[in-house]
């Protein structure tokens, strides 16, 4: 059931395979592809806010288009970019690296899938009426006032994409605890199961803020409830602290997978055990749990007194010690190791600088007093760009260079790969570097002009010119995919040397993954078996049938559902009549999940025999 | 910390790591030039993050480069398998023991400047002199009260040099925040009962450019305002004046005695007040609109900018609530031409102080402002 076959299937058929799959690795490419559209979306957002930018007094979109493309671009960067990016990794390699044959609960993925794409989907139709205006982090009452539907969107959208992303970090969770093939101890895990684990525990903490608080703001905005309205005794910085409790780790959400794949890239390319590695697990525990403790330290300048900020400020200085652990772990990794400059190597080698400059501003901003000058300015911008650009998006690329032929069967061209790879790393500088002093000049965030005069314009123009640059990296990188998947070399089991078990099975991997579940006798146990073995991972079962899901289209329906409620929802305000569409919505959905209650569905069984046949073949 | 490290050395660590092509930016805007209390206090705390960011930067960029040289695969390694070392526990103690040192030089004086600029009360002494302001942000302007001196005024804050003046902040519709990079860090105003409070103190005379740090909507960008600091006599000066300003007052010209009462016919006064005494604070009140630094806080205070504002302030506060509210309400001509030339004429006479922010310039050498 590799793409070789699903090529000789019609397009109909194809279609019909990924819209019911179950398939951690198909789900996977529905992350990858759908993250990569809106990825294309947000960033064109950012090239329109950066031409605006350009010039001082500039006239380019109007203030209120200025202020959805802020908000848009924001929402979907972190929401529907960066978040599927990282399910589309950790869909990949996480199952294949613990030597599972899926994940826990594979009907639970595609829903999980499904609302995240449908939510993202609502979110943007949003272009059509008019988009939401109040910043991607929606402070009311700005946001609960706002006028139209914008808002209304970015509410409903959210919260279908983010019940998904909930279940999608539960599934990988119990995936992690409990399907880990024999010997594969909590800590023989690659570093990226780790990470992802860890991160799954933050999404099952963190997302439940986000849900209460859009709640909160869907019964102000919807039902005229007051949670956030001053006049009517609420109190908006509720919405603040909700959304911060969320909102902070969410950033370790995003960076802590990309922290283990750097982990498993550097390991793998500088032929090398990771250096520390039980000092980098708990670096990476500590991290998530600190990332609970410093909500507040975004809202300094809030007014929660002196005692607060002091604490918040101490607290967030407290993770740059255990983010400094991992930068100094991964260097001395590569210290005495033999460097192989690959395109992933050249993206993960590039990240440490930049993430660590990240990592520096953080610190100061962590001053509480000096906040009060850094705080909502652009040297807020040039920080979090520092941080998920430099840490998330080239972590990404690097991710999806090193297990693109795990996906795809196919190697990314290594020339194109380094190619895209100048042009973005220079423009990303060129574009933020020099926004920590546009800051600090006196530029605050969100602006849509600034004034000639104020000289702000040329650290502006230099910005705008880095941004093209970036352009121009990720169109090379766009042609690299497209050029790799029509006359790609064809990929081995293990084209990088590498240590783990997503290595030792065929690149793609047939649908059951593992023809026998291997015995895992070490760290980096692919590595274990080349060094003492004969290369091959030994079974940990006789050969036997394996129990494999059915795909499904609830999951489908599912979402579809809540989709159409969303949208009923949104414009009952309006007219009451469009709560016959929320119903019909709320039907398809409570439709769908009666019967997935009440219609067996006991998947199926590969035959030992039909195994057999394959041979080798999946060794 | 002050003088913790000198200031010619501050300088020069500022001038070589700040980038030599941008300089400061505007020296009545930038945060880099300090010129009073807060955002002095701050600065250095900022230049002692940046210095021990910068010790660290350099050692971790010392070994990345030393090991991305030295450790890259050779011609003749292709079949080499390095050592496979586990890891190094003195190494570990280590970087988490010298990162934690480094955190605390920094965390001492960030708690203590916290708590230093948190302290907004004026110290028994000077409670009776002390002048404490409440300001509130408003879509897309700022309203001040000097309670103690009974003075209303709007977007141009008074202030005098060399002494804390207090902030009490509020807002009345969405958070805005109140920041004058120059002199002092922001704080957000919020709507309801959560009042924040701040100091200015400007060490210098000038017009310090003050903005709108928190997104409030279409217009966020142009929130602009000016502080005015100006020596402790003029500022006397400046309060006794605007205490007996004479509302009354008949303008000398005949198109400004016209613009008068069309301020009355066509509802200006619904929502502005003239005379410093308090009454509507819907808009932005016009006591010393003809002293104001800027138009709208952003656009030269010409009468041209002010005809063009009266006939369609959208053009230049696109999503402000004086659009359709006056001329009695009527959207689409609320008033001619003529009459909003008229009403400029009275507008811009308002000056009933001899402080205008040209006296704060006058010490200051910065030509910037003629410009």
């Amino acid at each position: 059931m590799s793409t070789a076959t699903a090529q000789k299937q019609g397009f109909g058929a194809t279609l019909w395979d990924y819209l019911t799959t179950v398939d951690h690795k198909k789900i996977a490419i529905l992350y990858l592809v759908s993250g990569g559209i809106f990825f294309l979306a947000g960033g064109l957002e950012a090239l329109l806010i950066r031409i605006q930018l350009m010039v001082p007094d500039n006239n380019f979109v109007s203030s209120g288009m200025y202020n959805q493309l802020i908000t848009m671009h924001g929402t979907t960067m972190i929401f529907l970019a960066a978040m599927p990016f990282i399910f589309a990794l950790m869909n990949i390699a996480v199952p294949l690296q613990i030597g599972a044959r899926d994940v826990a609960f594979p009907f639970l993925n595609s829903l999980g899938f499904w609302l995240f794409f449908f939510g993202g989907v609502l979110l943007n139709l949003s272009w059509f009426t008019g988009a939401p205006d109040a910043g991607w982090t929606a402070y009311a009452p700005l946001s609960t006032t706002s006028p139209g539907h914008g808002m209304d969107f970015y509410v409903l959208g959210l919260q279908i994409s983010g019940a998904g992303t909930l279940i999608g970090g539960i599934n990988f969770l119990v995936t992690i605890i409990n399907m880990r093939a024999p010997g594969m101890t909590y800590m023989r895990m690659p570093l990226f199961t780790w990470t992802a684990l860890v991160t799954s525990v933050l999404i099952l903490f963190a997302f439940p803020a986000l849900t209460v608080g859009l709640f909160l703001m869907m019964f102000d905005r919807l039902f005229g409830a007051g949670f956030f309205d001053p006049t009517m005794g609420g109190n908006h910085v509720i919405w603040e602290h909700l959304f911060w409790i969320f909102g902070h780790p969410e950033v370790y959400i995003l960076v802590l997978p990309i922290f283990g794949l750097f982990s498993d890239i550097i390991s793998t390319f500088s032929k090398k055990r990771l250096f520390g590695y039980s000092a980098m697990v708990f670096a990476t525990v500590l991290i998530g749990f600190l990332g609970f403790m410093v909500w507040a330290h975004h809202m300094f300048t809030t007014g929660l007194g002196p005692i607060a900020n002091s604490i918040f400020a101490i607290a967030t200085m407290a993770i740059a010690v255990p983010t400094g652990i991992k930068i100094f772990n991964w260097l001395f990794t590569m210290w005495g190791g033999v460097i192989r400059m690959t395109a992933a190597m050249l993206w993960t080698v590039a990240f440490i600088p930049s993430f660590t400059l990240g990592g520096f501003t953080g610190v100061m901003l962590a001053a509480a007093a000096a906040d009060f000058q850094y705080h909502d300015t652009y040297f807020v911008v040039a920080h979090f760009h520092y941080v998920i650009v430099g840490g998330v998006v080239f972590g990404v690329f690097a991710g999806l260079h090193y297990w693109w032929p795990k996906m795809f069967g196919k190697i990314l061209d290594e020339k194109l790969g380094k190619l895209a790879f100048w042009p973005f790393f220079i423009g990303f500088h060129l574009t933020f570097f020099i926004q920590h002093f546009l800051g600090l000049m006196g530029m605050p965030r969100r602006y849509w002009v600034f004034h000639s005069g104020d000289g702000l314009d040329l650290g502006n123009l230099i910005s705008t010119i880095g941004a093209f640059f970036m352009t121009l990296g990720t169109l090379i990188f766009l042609y690299n995919v497209i050029i790799t998947s029509i006359k790609g070399e064809k990929a081995s089991a293990d084209p990088w040397d590498a240590r783990t078990l997503e290595w030792s099975i065929p690149s793609p991997p047939p649908f059951y993954n593992f023809k026998q579940t291997p015995l895992v006798r070490g760290l980096d146990p692919l590595w274990v078996e080349k060094r003492q073995g004969n290369g091959k991972m030994t079974p940990a079962e006789p050969l036997g049938d394996i129990h494999m899901p059915n795909n499904s289209f609830i999951p489908f329906m599912i979402s579809l559902g809540s989709f159409v409620m969303g949208y009923g929802l949104i414009y009952q305000v309006d007219d009451s009549r469009w709560l016959f569409v929320a119903i019909a919505g709320l039907l398809i959905t409570l439709g769908s999940m009666f019967v997935r209650s009440v219609k067996d569905d006991l998947g199926y069984h590969i035959h030992k025999e039909d195994l057999e046949e394959k041979g080798a073949g999946s060794e | 910390m002050k003088g913790w490290v000198s200031k010619s050395r501050i300088l020069f660590l500022l001038s070589s790591l700040m980038l030599v092509l941008t300089g400061c930016g505007r020296s009545n805007l930038t945060a880099l030039q300090p010129k009073g209390e807060g955002a002095d206090v701050i600065f250095d705390l900022m230049m002692l993050s940046v210095i021990i960011m910068v010790f660290v930067g350099v050692v971790v960029m010392a070994i990345y480069f030393f090991v991305l040289i030295r450790f890259r695969q050779k011609k003749d390694q292709e079949d080499f398998i390095p050592k496979q070392t586990e890891g190094n526990q003195f190494l570990e103690v280590l970087w988490t023991v010298i990162p934690i040192l480094l955190l605390v030089i920094l965390a001492v004086p960030t708690v203590q400047k916290t708590f230093m600029l948190a302290d907004t009360t004026p110290s028994e002494e000077n409670k009776e002199d002390a002048i404490t302001i409440e300001v509130t942000g408003k879509q897309y302007w700022w309203h001040y009260n000097y309670n103690g001196q009974k003075i209303q005024t709007s977007q141009d804050l008074y202030i005098p040099t060399g002494e804390r003046v207090y902030l009490k902040l509020n807002a009345s519709d969405v958070i805005h925040s109140y920041w004058v990079p120059t002199i002092s860090g922001k704080m957000d105003t919020n709507p309801g009962e959560n009042t924040n409070e701040m100091f200015l103190h400007a060490y210098e005379e000038g017009v310090y450019y003050g903005k709108c740090a928190e997104l409030c909507g279409p217009s966020h960008s142009l929130m602009d305002f000016k502080v005015i600091a100006v020596s402790p006599e003029e500022f006397d000066q400046w309060v006794s004046d605007m205490q007996n300003v004479d509302t009354d007052a008949t303008p000398e010209s005949d198109s400004a005695q016209r613009g008068k009462e069309l301020f009355t016919e066509k509802s200006c006064i619904g929502c502005h007040a003239v005379g410093a005494g308090g009454g509507a604070s819907t808009g932005p009140n016009l006591t010393n609109f003809g002293d104001r630094a800027k138009l709208v806080g952003y656009k030269e205070n010409t009468k041209e900018n002010l005809v063009t504002w009266l006939l369609d302030p959208e053009k230049f506060k696109p999503g402000n609530k004086m659009t359709g509210k006056y001329g009695n309400g009527d959207p689409v001509n609320p008033i001619s031409e003529k009459e909003a030339s008229q009403i400029a004429d009275y507008l811009l006479q308002l000056q009933p102080s001899e402080i205008t922010p040209e006296d704060a310039k006058s010490t200051d050498s910065d030509s910037e402002e003629e410009k």
